[in-house]
């Protein structure tokens, strides 16, 4: 069981939130999460002066699937349809870290004493890497939900957030798991009925335009990014291996070989700049590229209804040429033109806001990454230079020495 | 000329004369003066010979008061500087060496192999440790991997490896003056070392011998009188397996940071293209700074990759390949002991043949038997001295070796040390740069 608690660190842990707890009548984070096995507790906790909430202050424990079905519930509110939904945060994967304890418990034998220790810190560092990574993921998805001047009012985030029994989410059986499979079939159809509509806003058209094309851009860049990641901690993992056999060759009295370990501390800075990159970039490029994708589901849902409005518009036609059920196609007409204007005046409020969001996002984290590379790289500099200072001091003596000096 | 842009310059290695070299006084008169270096063009079929430069140069210490073999070493020192450049392939591996003599010669791969196996063959079996022979291929274990892979060197490397061959040997006193060193320094034509090929007669004679050694070696149990030679006998073992151990680790690096380089160029073009994408003009401006500054961090690692290779790997290559002659330095004294022993055996088989040819009455056979005897003294006491001088040399060449370990690992070391200095010089540059193109997306 590993728990975090109230850290500092998670100001910084917060790479694609940005100020989204401005609002002080209503502010969540996720100070403590617990984690067993598999499954991973978080305590949800909320401040609030709202007096829809019956106390101003509580905390709640949620796992990961009660976080599903918040989405899905949202989701399925029609009420939303013109709203950009905040994405689904992924399931905690502590894939990496298992394997890696994994090959940990097999190679014991055939380590050395130090290694393994240095192994197994390792494999804690990566583990609460992934920790983090999760509590802040969760936590950000709740955030924005809060800083909504609509979502926050909804009733079942009110109830996600206060209930303090168990919310009962069954695991989605077969059938329902199959339906969402349909679903994200229905919905690949649907990138060409967005693209097939014929839009008269130019604004949606640019939009349109935009978000396709910046989608499969974003997809391509986070994948590309998670390679540069690994690759980047595979050559720590290697710097490890190697101070690792120095240790055992240094026993060797050779000073030579001394230094190299020195050398090797680098190796842990390797390994800070890996995990600080993965946090900045490809966490802001993964988050991203799903809220890019809940943004082409407004679009979807918009075309949709604009789909709707053409057919209505065309039935309603149809019922004057034939002279019959008018009131209806009137009534539907109506209600179809409505439901679309609502959806394209809220969906350009939101697709606005959106553009906004991501900006500053990207700013602040491409700014926090840089000053970070700046900082280990000056670190890496100052040891590789004491150490090269170091010997080659020694070398002159001995050479001196060896002089008759 | 093209020079090799990738491998580093070979360094010149320092040479120390131990006063008690028998070969000291003769080495003297090899040093030469030093005037300027003069570059000549192969004239010949292959094309793009590249200069390789064999600069000698006499520098002269004062002689250390100190005589102790074991401590101060004689700084009677001369530099050669041999650095050895990409080779193009003519059908075989061709390098051009010049001397200061003005002569160019070309050797061939096998060349090498040749020039190896006639220095093992006259010189291990006295205890001195001939460098081992470059390889054409390597035999590579990738950290994680279960397969070995057998990886042909580039002809950069092949070079490298060449030249750091040819260092070591001229860097053995004994083996600088050894004729076929010379030779191979300096004579035009050589004859072409036809048995060091593998499937020729030659060579399947010298893997019979190879496996008649190891099980000899298993066979022989020494009764080890000097605990120095117990004592470094462990050391080397120690050591060869640490230092495989590490090479495989290193090789590993090299492998991994060369495929951060790969990513790294990829995620530089994604990061262009999706700059180009964004439709904020700031923030699309940062993302194609940005992914230029990827672009050129991954030249850097393209370069400490090879920083990481040619300085560390191959180092730890060459020393597990030279632990493993070190090895077989003392495997021939063992033989050597072992030989006394059967001389021993001998002569005590025949004083017995002769004590029973005393009682037979033979006189005929028994002067036979005299003189036999006289032959297995006298072979005893080869033996014995041989033992002696072996072992002598043995304890001089190891400590020699360990010198040279130490001096070699703190050069690369030093060398590493500085590239490593000079990557993070770059990459504070770079982000530094790029930090107000981030600020200033508005």
């Amino acid at each position: 069981m590993t728990s975090i608690s109230e850290d500092s660190d998670k100001e910084k842990v917060r790479s694609v939130s940005v100020d989204l707890n401005n609002d002080a009548s209503l502010v969540i984070d996720i100070p403590d999460a617990l984690c067993e096995r598999d499954k991973v507790k978080f305590t949800v906790h909320t401040k609030t002066t709202l007096s829809s909430f019956q106390k101003p202050e509580f905390s709640v424990p949620r796992q990961h699937e009660e976080f599903i079905w918040l989405h899905d519930t949202i989701v399925e509110t029609e009420e939303y349809a013109g709203l950009i939904i905040p994405p689904a945060p992924p399931k905690p994967d502590f894939e990496g870290p298992r394997e890696k304890m994994h090959k940990l418990g097999e190679g014991e034998s055939s380590m050395t004493k130090e290694e393994y220790a240095k192994m197994k810190q390792e494999l804690e560092a990566e583990y609460l890497a992934v920790f983090k990574k999760t509590v802040q993921v969760h936590e950000v998805f709740l955030q924005r939900f809060s800083s909504h001047p609509i979502f926050r009012k909804d009733r079942n985030f009110q109830i996600f957030l206060e209930y303090d029994q168990d919310l009962s989410v069954r695991r989605k059986n077969a059938k329902e798991m199959f339906g969402g499979f349909f679903k994200n079939m229905v919905k690949s159809a649907d990138e060409v009925l967005i693209s097939g509509v014929k839009e008269v806003d130019e604004f949606f058209e640019q939009e349109k335009t935009f978000l396709l094309d910046y989608s499969s851009k974003i997809k391509d860049a986070t994948a590309k990014a998670e390679k540069m990641t690994r690759s980047h901690k595979n050559v720590a993992d290697d710097y490890n291996h190697i101070s690792g056999a120095l240790n055992s060759t240094a026993a060797d009295n050779n000073t030579a070989f001394k230094k190299t370990i020195s050398v090797c501390v680098l190796q842990k800075l390797e390994d800070r700049v890996a995990s600080d990159q993965e946090l900045k970039l490809t966490e802001l490029l993964r988050y991203y590229t799903r809220d890019i994708q809940a943004a082409k589901d407004l679009l979807y849902r918009r075309a949709r209804a604009l789909a709707d409005n053409e057919n209505s518009n065309k039935a309603l036609d149809k019922a004057r040429l034939k002279g019959k059920d008018i009131a209806q196609a009137e009534e539907n007409q109506k209600q179809c033109l409505q439901k679309f204007d609502k959806l394209s005046e809220s969906g350009k409020k939101e697709l606005t806001s959106f553009k906004a969001r991501r900006v500053v996002a990207f700013r602040k984290n491409l700014i926090e990454m840089t000053e970070l590379e700046i900082k280990h790289a000056k670190v890496r500099r100052l040891k590789s230079n004491n150490t090269l200072y170091g010997s080659k001091l020694s070398i002159f003596l001995l050479c001196q020495k060896s002089l008759g000096y | 000329i093209s020079s090799s842009s990738n491998g580093p310059k070979a360094e010149p290695m320092l040479l120390d004369h131990d006063p008690d070299d028998l070969f000291a006084e003769a080495t003297e008169e090899v040093s030469l003066d030093s005037p300027e270096r003069q570059m000549i063009l192969s004239d010949g079929p292959s094309p793009a010979i590249t200069p390789v430069t064999i600069n000698p140069r006499a520098d002269v210490f004062d002689r250390s008061p100190d005589q102790d073999e074991d401590e101060e070493e004689n700084r009677d020192t001369f530099d050669i500087q041999i650095s050895v450049s990409d080779p193009e392939k003519v059908g075989k591996t061709s390098l051009s060496i010049f001397s200061r003599d003005e002569v160019c010669v070309k050797r061939r791969f096998s060349d090498f192999l040749g020039l190896h196996s006639k220095l093992a063959s006259k010189y291990m079996h006295i205890g001195y440790i001939v460098p081992p022979a470059p390889e054409k291929s390597i035999v590579g274990q990738r950290l994680g991997r279960r397969s070995s892979a057998v990886t042909e060197l580039d002809p950069d490397a092949k070079a490298c490896l060449c030249c750091r061959y040819l260092l070591r040997t001229v860097k053995q006193p004994a083996l600088l003056k050894d004729p076929d060193v010379l030779q191979f320094l300096e004579s035009s034509e050589l004859p072409r070392a036809v048995s060091t090929q593998a499937l020729s007669g030659a060579g399947i004679l010298r893997m019979v011998n190879k496996a008649a050694d190891a099980v000899n070696k298993m066979t022989i149990k020494m009764n080890e009188s000097d605990a120095w030679f117990e004592e470094k006998q462990q050391q080397f073992e120690n050591l060869d397996v640490q230092l495989r151990k590490l090479h495989a680790s290193v090789e590993s690096l090299v492998f991994h940071r060369k495929e951060l380089s790969v990513n790294t160029a990829s995620f530089a073009k994604s990061a262009a293209m999706l700059g180009n994408s964004e439709d904020h003009t700031a923030l699309s401006r940062a993302l194609s700074q940005l992914a230029e500054v990827e672009e050129k961090i991954d030249q850097l690692h393209q370069d400490q990759a090879c920083a990481d290779f040619y300085l560390i790997s191959e180092l730890l290559g060459d020393y597990v390949r030279l632990i493993t002659a070190v090895k077989g330095v003392f495997d021939q004294r063992m033989k050597t002991w072992a030989k006394c022993q059967d001389a021993q055996v001998m002569l005590q088989r025949k004083r017995e043949a002769e004590a029973k040819l005393q009682h037979a009455n033979k006189p005929d056979k028994l002067q036979q038997a005299k003189d036999e005897i006289r032959e297995w003294e006298g072979k005893v006491q080869q033996g014995e001295r041989d033992f002696e001088q072996i072992s002598k040399n043995i304890r001089r060449e190891v400590g020699r070796f360990e010198k040279d370990r130490v001096k070699d690992f703190r050069v690369v070391i030093i060398k590493y040390l500085e590239s490593l200095v000079h990557t993070q010089q770059q990459l504070i540059k770079y982000w530094e740069a790029f930090l107000p193109e981030a600020k200033a997306i508005a």
